[in-house]
């Protein structure tokens, strides 16, 4: 069967179907079909995986918690209309990339917090109280959220918050003064901590 | 479990494409894919998971290269004698003017039964779901569109080593 074998395998060139898949891309929003959007972004920490629904920001994930991974739990647990989508992530972007470099102590963007329910989406919904620089211990957290001897719930609340960065609990530490836990490695927290020192001392522009 | 939609595209996307030239030529081919693609975002949750994706977007281009074809009917005809224009086939992907001109001049049957078992490589019972009609008469249609090619192709003739 050469006819067949050798003259339709040939496949379609790349650039063809990226233009076509950004066609979809547009069309999918337009007739709001686009239940999650997603784009890969660079960071000081590695690259990070940025996901939105219509919503708002749903999913920052780290590389170690394998990004292929995170789209299949998303496609689960939100909806399997998952598209690369960059446009929907701009400003979450910008203000990420303005935090890294310092310029930036809070973040401005519509959350979407589906992805937690009951007394963990409680806990993150006040993470953010913790301002930039600052640390509270996890029973200080338990507190903040009225439930002083959850300190242990307020740990877990803390290792499956779906936004770390943006929805601060690197900022919650254990009360014995080590960095304990994070859901991006405890090098990642520390990174985060040293960034936010108001007494950076010799850092680069 | 079913996987992201991005991931349908990114294995589909090429064979979905070839599929659309081989039934409607180049131009029309991106409208068609873009079509597919969409119509199979939006029913995408409800495909059964054990469903065959290939399979289920092939079908879905097939209606939507029938009414692109619908389409190109309503159309008026602006010259009695439509100049025949083998290279709209031909440019992109299509290194191979002579077999997109053969291909186009295929019945539609034939044109569509090749397209879905030697560029999608569809099995026969799939394709006769798709078409209508029996597995005998996909497969038939298949081969009538094979030799067909091998008449009116020139590249054929001499490459065509005997299977």
């Amino acid at each position: 069967m050469n006819l067949t074998a050798d003259h339709f395998a040939s496949p379609a060139d790349a650039v063809t179907l990226e233009r076509l898949r950004q066609r979809l891309e547009r069309a999918a929003e337009a007739e709001s079909l686009l239940d999650v959007a997603y784009t890969t972004v660079d960071s000081p920490l590695g690259p990070l995986l940025l996901a939105a629904t219509p919503r708002g920001l749903v999913r920052v994930a780290y590389d170690i918690e394998d990004h292929d991974r995170v789209l299949d739990a998303l496609a689960q647990r939100l909806s399997p209309r998952v598209l690369r989508a960059p446009q929907r992530l701009d400003a979450a972007a910008r203000e990420l990339e303005e935090y890294f470099g310092g310029r930036r102590r809070g973040f401005d963007l519509p959350l979407d917090l589906s992805l937690s329910t009951g007394f963990r989406q409680l806990v993150q919904r006040h993470l953010p109280e913790i301002g930039y620089g600052q640390t509270r211990s996890y029973g200080q957290v338990a507190q903040l959220v009225g439930n002083p001897k959850a300190a242990r719930a307020v740990g877990t609340a803390c290792a499956t918050n779906p936004l770390p960065v943006v929805v601060p609990c690197h900022r919650v530490l254990p009360a014995d003064g080590t960095p304990g836990r994070y859901v991006g490695g405890t090098p990642a927290k520390v990174a985060l901590l040293t960034l936010e020192r108001p007494e950076r001392e010799g850092a680069p522009a | 479990m079913k996987q992201p939609f991005e991931k349908v595209v990114a294995t589909h996307a090429d064979t979905v494409l070839r599929v659309c030239r081989v039934l409607l030529g180049a131009h029309d081919a991106e409208d068609a894919w873009s079509e597919t693609f969409l119509a199979a975002l939006r029913a995408y949750p409800d495909l059964p998971d054990t469903a065959n994706t290939e399979a289920w977007l092939v079908t879905i281009a097939h209606r939507k290269a029938i009414d692109v074809l619908r389409a190109r009917k309503r159309l008026p005809a602006p010259v009695e004698r439509i100049p025949e224009a083998p290279t709209a086939l031909g440019v992109p992907g299509g290194n191979d003017a002579d077999l997109w001109e053969a291909v186009t001049a295929l019945p539609e049957k034939q044109r569509q039964a090749v397209a879905y078992h030697y560029v999608a490589g569809l099995p026969y019972a799939e394709i006769a779901r798709i078409l209508g009609g029996s597995t005998d008469a996909a497969r038939r249609a298949a081969a009538d569109g094979i030799r067909n090619l091998r008449k009116s192709y020139r590249g054929a003739a001499t490459e065509g080593a005997p299977s």
